[in-house]
């Protein structure tokens, strides 16, 4: 570390790693233990979807959750604003 | 009761060998009874690092198909007599190992009087890795300060939760340790390499050591002799204490600050 170091105030590089793995590895495990069929459920719920609203892909959330010792599997769509959002391709 | 550890990482070049090797020198130095299993078939190199590569006749693969008894299979090394190398197969046959073949040279090493077992997985998170990490009591877990060695190793955090036999049959978690290799003090200190709290913290485990990068692994590894037995070098202090720590000592953490410089060496670099 040189005398300039010691002017420079961007974070560090390592601060940088440290964040993102810390929301990575958080969505990674969330993900972790819910049965394998999540994704497919998630792809085909989506193409159903987009037969009657152009949706983003990124607007469909699924989370599997646990409430009083049963499964609750929660689906959220955010539908696009406006009426002109058509059917997708 | 043999122990059973798993040296794993997921991602690969991270330093799983150098610490299988390590870690079993170590632990047969003070007396215990030894055997390390390369789980790496078809890319062997255990015996390399061991430096027994040309008295391996039989391998793992030999021993699970019948082929020989596992002693005609073990390799005891020159400089521990407690201490036996298990060489992975050179078969291109990804399927070699069975689950059941493996258990019964598990279960024969450990009649046998070993006490501790290290298995020496192979990267990724194929069936050699599974299988490593089955039967394990321990894991410890290899992981570089950086990005993509600390998120590979979160994965193998939940497979060693769910995919082991631990897990599946409900007996207690695998014990699960994080082992630092590659680490830089200063640039740590600089702000360019995350430090070891940071990847604790990431990762939640406790951790059982941190090695220095060092040039004398390299060196190590041209021997043929596992850096552990280099008693110059930090490296090998790094690695006794991580033993130390795994049978259970507490052992004050070493090599994780950068020495001290006089004050015209931090103002105009070096």
């Amino acid at each position: 570390m040189g005398l300039l170091a010691l002017f420079r105030k961007t974070p560090s590089s390592a601060n940088v790693a440290k964040e993102r793995l810390r929301i990575i590895v958080a969505q990674e495990r969330s993900a972790r233990g819910g049965p394998d069929y999540l994704p497919l459920l998630r792809r085909e719920l989506l193409e159903v979807i987009r037969r009657y609203v152009n949706v983003d892909p990124s607007s469909v959330q699924i989370n599997l959750g646990r409430e009083d010792g049963h499964e609750v599997l929660e689906l959220s769509v955010a539908l696009p604003q406006g009426r002109g959002a058509g059917p997708g391709g | 009761m043999a122990e059973i550890i798993v040296v794993t990482s997921g991602k690969g070049g991270v330093g799983k060998t150098t610490t299988s090797a390590s870690l079993a020198c170590g632990l047969a130095q003070r007396g215990k009874r030894v055997a390390v299993i390369d789980f790496d078939i078809g890319l062997r190199n255990l015996d390399l690092i061991m430096g027994c590569e040309r008295r391996v006749v039989y391998d793992f693969v030999n021993v699970i198909q019948g082929d020989c008894t596992l002693r005609q299979a073990l390799i005891k090394d020159k400089r521990i007599d407690t201490l036996c190398v298990l060489a992975a197969s050179q078969t291109r046959d990804k399927d070699a190992l069975s689950d059941a073949g493996v258990r019964r040279v598990l279960d024969e090493l450990a009649a046998d009087g070993f006490e501790y077992i290290i298995c020496d997985s192979p990267a990724g998170i194929e069936k050699g890795a599974h299988l490593a990490m089955y039967f394990a009591d321990r894991a410890v877990v290899v992981v570089n300060p950086e990005v993509s060695s600390v998120r590979d190793s979160d994965r193998i955090l939940g497979l060693l939760a769910s995919k082991t036999q631990r897990a599946e049959r409900g007996n207690g978690a695998v014990k699960e340790h994080l082992l630092l290799t590659r680490y830089s003090p200063r640039r740590v200190a600089s702000g360019e390499m995350m430090s070891v709290d940071d990847v604790r913290e990431i990762l939640g485990l406790d951790v059982v050591g941190v090695v220095p990068e060092s040039p004398d692994v390299l060196s190590a590894s041209n021997a043929g002799t596992p850096v552990i037995l280099n008693g110059d070098s930090d490296v090998s202090g790094a690695y006794q204490d991580a033993v130390a720590r795994l049978l259970g000592e507490t052992v004050p953490m070493r090599f994780t600050q950068e020495p001290r410089k006089g004050f015209f060496a931090r103002m105009f670099g070096g």
